[in-house]
């Protein structure tokens, strides 16, 4: 499904990998690991189609993913580090926005459900009141909804989180791998996903 | 499409509700701006009645400026305007939706408060509706205009004031025609012909600058 040919990343004039290839087929999952700076969230970036490559190309079942943008929005769900959680917002509102936005449209049932996988159902307090990980957990509460999408990109979904959220977050991803979506993810922990392939990045090349 | 853009907008006149302070100051910042004038010129009502297009069009100017700022850079802080990025709409329509609510929130009250501020320059009651279109039809190019400099400076250090640099210059043309509509009217000749000029720019601005804004962003995300 997704294809990385020969990819080359370079930020502040750093170049942070080179000929980079990867290939991920339905029902894998794919895990970057490295050292703090070594690229991890610049390779999903890229991935994702935010970041442009400095060499190589992403392809999407065959073709350029710059040449799909909002077709291939559609097949993915991407969660980076900053949790895009409004302060403002209630736990279900930033949910449903986030829903629409993406081109799903969630009923209500659904998405109480989703939080309450998430340990958060029945609060309307406004996020500016949640915890680190409470809106992390809430930003996570997309992922039950996104079953349709078949590719799932995930930059460090465990940070600060506790083991029973983290168990949930494993065991969505197994259930979407196992319905034959893929997954790739950065992690710093011991992740409980058993099959997952592994990525290293190395830290900064010398050239 | 269209689900995701009134959703957009949605969500940013809920947030400005939720934070009524933002929006109040923008707006208290136009009625003090418009109201020092008086005061430092002196209460000659010929000269307060010559000035008053003017100094209400550049109050207009300069409060829509201040919440500018804060456009694209919530988004961005948060992570959200990833999430638009790679969300199921083009980015042309759902930056075209953000610049609507910002106009929603920024500019339809000052048309609303202008004619107030009008009585206090003396302004005869006859030109209010002509300073009120001229405003309707103006600042929406200037929430447009905005967000295209809004979007180059997302992410720079000491991006305000160089966003004002960028967008003010750009903002002059509907600054002469949006006062002069006033002047002409005063007059007694016909605004037709200035208050048709700014809605010509209002349909340029609205065909073009969100795919300038789309781009501008993009590099800016990088």
């Amino acid at each position: 499904m997704l294809e990385a040919i020969e990819l080359e990343c370079e930020r502040g004039g750093r170049k942070l990998f080179r000929g980079l290839s990867l290939a991920l087929g339905a029902g894998e999952r794919l895990r970057i690991v490295g050292p703090n700076g070594s690229g991890k969230t610049s390779l999903l970036r890229i991935l994702c189609g935010l970041l442009a490559p400095a060499a190589g190309e992403v392809r999407w079942q065959g073709r350029s993913i710059e040449s799909l943008r909002e077709e291939y929005a559609r097949h993915l769900v991407y969660l980076g580090h900053a949790p895009a959680i409004k302060d403002d917002l209630s736990a279900a509102e930033n949910l449903a926005i986030a829903c629409t936005l993406a081109g799903r449209s969630a009923s209500s049932a659904e998405i109480s459900g989703a939080l309450e996988r998430f340990g958060l159902g029945g609060s309307a307090a406004p996020t500016r009141r949640l915890s680190q990980g409470q809106r992390k957990r809430a930003a996570l509460a997309r992922l039950p909804l996104s079953a349709q999408a078949p590719l799932w990109l995930l930059d460090e979904p465990y940070a600060a989180l506790d083991t029973a959220a983290a168990r949930t977050v494993d065991s969505l991803v197994q259930a979407h791998a196992a319905s034959g979506g893929a997954v790739v993810f950065t992690t710093h922990q011991e992740a409980g996903i058993p099959g997952a392939k592994v990525l290293e990045l190395e830290g900064s090349l010398r050239v | 499409m269209f689900s995701i853009a009134r959703c957009l907008v949605m969500r940013d006149l809920l947030l400005a509700w939720r934070r009524k302070g933002d929006v109040g100051t923008a707006l208290l910042f136009f009625v003090i701006v418009a109201s020092l004038f008086p005061l430092g010129v002196g209460a000659e009502p010929n000269l307060l009645r010559a000035i008053a297009p003017g100094v209400i069009w550049v109050a207009a100017l300069l409060s829509s400026m201040l919440s500018l700022s804060r456009l694209f850079a919530a988004d961005h802080a948060d992570g959200t305007l990833e999430q638009m990025l790679l969300g199921a709409a083009p980015l042309g329509v759902v930056v075209a939706a953000k610049a609507a609510a910002h106009w929603l929130v920024a500019g339809l009250p000052l048309v609303a408060i202008a004619p107030l501020i009008a009585l206090q320059y003396d302004v005869s009651p006859a030109l209010y509706p002509v300073l009120a279109l001229s405003l309707l039809l103006g600042t929406p190019v200037l929430s447009l205009v905005g967000a295209v400099g809004a979007a180059l400076t997302l992410g720079l250090r000491g991006g305000g004031v160089l966003l004002a640099l960028l967008v003010l210059p750009l903002d002059v043309p509907i600054l002469v025609m949006g006062a002069g509509s006033v002047e002409v009217a005063a007059a007694g000749l016909s605004p037709a012909g200035q208050l048709l000029l700014l809605g010509a720019a209002l349909v340029v601005a609205a065909t073009f600058t969100p795919w300038a804004i789309a781009a501008a962003l993009r590099i800016s995300i990088e």
